[in-house]
């Protein structure tokens, strides 16, 4: 076996007492593109910071070209022939192509001017290796995410990179644009680069990547030929799931029973598309019916979400509640028509910390509790008293601010923000992320009682349990499209993880 | 360990009085200390004089504390007041209240294109109200011709100079201001709006509200704000000046409300605060003034107090 370009060993770091890598060992060869996989939290970023000198290793090193190495900043690395390539575009989108590859090492002539004549041959002869034929004087930000990536990966390997980095680097790509830069990948195998590959999309670690490490709650779970693993193991090993040994376990405190949908379904969406992360996909929801939506990271969940709330621009489809739709359709519209939403994103999406609880639980219903442009106390502290009772919110008093509040109870606060309008449909994005088990049951067995008095729930969570316990029909998404609908008896982890698993020809749910 | 957590304590506790108060204390010892050593400081005469010299910044400060309550900031005052006061020797001849109807309509107008450039265009405000800084002194320059106008009308000379129940109509304005600003706060669903846009955007714009019409108003009323401010201070000094009059106004009107406690970075405001911020600086400049300083010293002591003020805040917006 060859010396590893870069070993990391048994690394672990701690931020104010809590864990983010716990002894991860990791061999990068020359020529091996290594997949990094694991879900959110699993550590992946922490590990690229300690390689690239962001942070420091609590424990363990990082060894280089056989030399333990610490650098003290990321340009280091990178002069040292660590090269990183951020999921968003590093570069100058004013510059032109090849002031941005030359960009702080231009070519200069004898008067110490930049030798524009020199930089553009040179330029251009770069980019052909990459099979990138682009005027290289035009400005970047004119071009394709796509080929900004790969100018983005030449700039990385002009520096005569030994390792490269690349952190999703399709993540905001067009299928036509992954290819290009998958083949670049495969070119850096062939120059003897080491390749560490992180991403969501286990449709690349099979296509382009040698071997496979897994990462979840900053630990190392597998670590292997990806030859010698299958779509299915790698989802469980991910997920922390046992292949063979998948059944329900009652571990949440959703109701046992979850109602079978009756009638014409209260939302309708249909045809979503944004792309290139949403691509048609269709939901519907029934009065009474808890529907899940599951999927790895990036698999298109919350993008489903906001496209059905209006968050987010969609490129087609439509949303109808009860079958009346309207043209303008945003957060307000979809609020008005009937639509709630608890974001994924308590913290910059949700709470508005300086505001006071009752302000917060109020915020929705402003326009309905304005008269003449006051809004009437009286029934504000109607709605506050009722939700803070029957959602147990913990606060000092209502005029305690929000940002004060632990994070359950600030969730609970959301919740309440949302059910003071007396939704028909109601959109969860990860409603039990983050807090303290006891309001997470809570917050469980709230969501059984909602729907058993009527309200249609869509539930997304990353937590296969979750889903497959609180939903009666679950909706699997994977790369932005809808893979497979599972109902009955038929939601389980295991049938959710065979869907997320199966390969992109399309084989039918189990 | 038990110690650490008190002393902990204990500082914060001192930062969060200085946060809430300390505009309050800093102009009780001023006053402590003008009261004792300043000759003819306590007379009708000098109280009634600093009070009605605050009278303009204060009017446009309550205004810019609304804007910076929603994470946003109005350059444009002084060049809006210039304008209003270029306007009035205009339409005098249709009469004195139609000319100022006029003139705080313009300041409207101002104020909408800095909003609809803020929430529409998505600029920066700073920039956007940059932009109409600039615009707003050159149109009043072309609309006055570039020229002072002495003004003889005596509805306005009487805004400028008569009292009510012994109050400066100036002075009175700014109480009312003052309190219909409070109400909008904290009582009227508008106030709630201001807070939430400025505290998280992202999250009033899921819960529905109309995010892009509340920047707007709140740039419409500070443009408001500054246009009557033009007229008080045209009616005070019987003049219209549109190259001076509210030159450099936004600097002490932004000095105003971080001194009285509203953080830069949006999400809450202090009305009350705002009127003893511009009430602190006008009582600096006025104590080093009757103490025969120069205005320099006014000016370092003004500075120390700025930047103590937003180093408290520093410590707020970590807590």
């Amino acid at each position: 076996m060859t010396t590893p370009a870069l070993d990391v060993r048994s690394v672990s770091k701690h931020f104010a007492g809590v864990r983010a890598l716990a002894g991860v060992s990791l061999e990068l060869h020359p020529g091996e593109v290594h997949a990094l996989v694991g879900e959110n939290g699993a550590g992946k970023s922490t590990l690229i910071k300690l390689i690239t000198g962001v942070y420091r290793p609590d424990d363990g090193e990082v060894r280089y070209l056989d030399e333990p190495v610490a650098f003290a900043h990321p340009r280091d690395a990178q002069a040292a022939g660590i090269s990183t390539i951020y999921q968003e575009v590093n570069l100058v989108p004013m510059r032109s192509v090849a002031g941005n590859l030359y960009l702080g090492r231009e070519p200069t002539n004898r008067f110490g001017l930049i030798d524009f004549r020199r930089m553009h041959r040179d330029a251009r002869k770069v980019l052909a290796g990459y099979g990138i034929t682009v005027d290289v004087r035009r400005r970047l930000g004119e071009l394709g995410l796509g080929v900004q990536q790969m100018i983005a990966v030449a700039r990385a390997l002009s520096t005569d990179a030994r390792v490269v980095i690349m952190d999703e680097p399709t993540s905001s790509l067009e299928p036509r644009e992954v290819d290009l830069l998958l083949d670049v990948v495969a070119l850096l195998r062939r120059q003897q680069v080491a390749v560490l590959y992180v991403t969501h999309k286990l449709d690349e670690v099979f296509r382009i990547c040698d071997r496979v490490t897994v990462l979840r709650d900053g630990r190392l779970v597998h670590n292997g030929p990806v030859a010698a693993t299958t779509r299915l193991r790698l989802v469980a090993t991910m997920l922390g799931r046992d292949v063979d040994q998948i059944r329900r376990h009652g571990a949440t405190t959703f109701a046992d029973q979850q109602h079978e949908a009756t009638g014409t379904p209260v939302l309708r969406a249909e045809g979503l598309t944004r792309r290139p992360l949403l691509d048609g996909v269709s939901v519907d929801v029934h009065p009474g019916e808890v529907v899940g939506l599951a999927g790895l990271l990036g698999s298109g969940r919350t993008e489903t979400a906001n496209a059905i709330f209006g968050v987010d621009r969609v490129d087609a489809g439509t949303v109808s509640v009860d079958g009346g739709s309207t043209r303008r359709w945003n957060p307000a519209a979809a609020i008005r028509s009937g639509i709630g939403m608890v974001p994924e994103d308590r913290k910059s999406e949700g709470i508005v910390g300086d505001l006071s609880v009752r302000d917060n639980i109020v915020l929705a219903a402003l326009p309905r509790l304005t008269t003449a442009g006051f809004v009437s106390r009286r029934r504000q502290d109607e709605i506050v008293d009722t939700f803070i009772k029957r959602l147990r919110i913990k606060a000092a008093s209502p005029d305690q601010r929000v940002r004060e509040l632990s994070g359950g109870n600030q969730q609970k606060v959301l919740l309440a923000r949302m059910l003071c309008l007396h939704p028909k449909v109601l959109i969860l994005d990860e409603p039990t992320r983050g807090i303290d088990v006891g309001a997470k049951a809570e917050i469980q067995s709230l969501i059984s009682e909602l729907a058993a008095l009527g309200l249609g729930v869509l539930l997304i969570s990353s937590e296969l349990e979750e889903v497959v316990e609180g939903a009666g029909r679950v909706l699997v998404l994977r790369d932005g499209a809808l893979v497979g609908v599972l109902r009955g008896d038929d939601v389980s982890e295991d049938h959710i993880m065979h869907a997320i698993a199966q390969a992109s020809e399309p084989e039918g749910v189990s | 360990m038990v110690d650490v957590r008190t002393r902990r304590r204990g500082r914060l506790d001192v930062l969060s009085f200085l946060q809430a108060g300390g505009v309050y204390l800093a102009i009780a010892l001023l006053l402590l200390f003008n009261l004792a050593f300043t000759p003819n400081f306590a007379t009708v005469a000098n109280l009634r004089l600093q009070l009605v010299q605050v009278a303009p910044v204060a009017i446009v400060a309550i205004g810019m504390a609304l804007v910076i309550a929603t994470e946003g900031i109005d350059l444009s005052v002084g060049s809006t007041m210039a304008i209003s006061a270029a306007l009035l020797p205009l339409y005098l001849g249709y009469g004195t209240w139609p000319a100022i109807a006029i003139a705080v309509l313009a300041g409207a107008a101002v104020g909408t294109v800095n909003g609809s450039l803020v929430a529409f265009a998505r600029m920066q405000p700073i920039i956007a109200t940059l932009g109409t800084l600039v615009a707003c002194r050159g149109l009043a320059l072309v609309l006055a011709d570039g020229r002072l106008t002495e003004i003889f009308d005596p509805v306005l000379g009487a805004l400028g100079n008569d009292a009510v129940l012994g109050i400066p109509i100036s002075v009175v304005l700014v109480l009312v201001v003052t309190g219909a600003a409070a109400v909008v706060v904290h009582r009227a669903a508008f106030g709630k709006r201001l807070l939430a846009v400025g505290g998280n955007r992202a999250a009033a714009t899921l819960a529905g509200l109309p995010v892009k019409r509340t920047l707007v108003t709140v740039y419409v009323i500070s443009g408001v704000l500054a246009a009557a401010a033009g007229v008080m201070s045209t009616a005070r000094q019987g003049a219209s000046d549109p190259s001076f009059v509210g030159l450099l106004i936004e600097l002490s009107a932004i000095t105003a409300v971080v001194v009285g406690g509203t953080p830069l970075s949006g999400g809450r405001v202090r009305i009350l605060g705002t009127l003893m911020g511009a009430l602190l600086m006008q009582l600096i400049t006025a104590t080093v003034i009757q103490h025969d300083l120069p205005d320099s010293t006014a000016r370092m002591l003004q500075a120390g107090i700025i930047v103590a003020a937003v180093y408290v805040q520093r410590g707020r917006s970590r807590a």
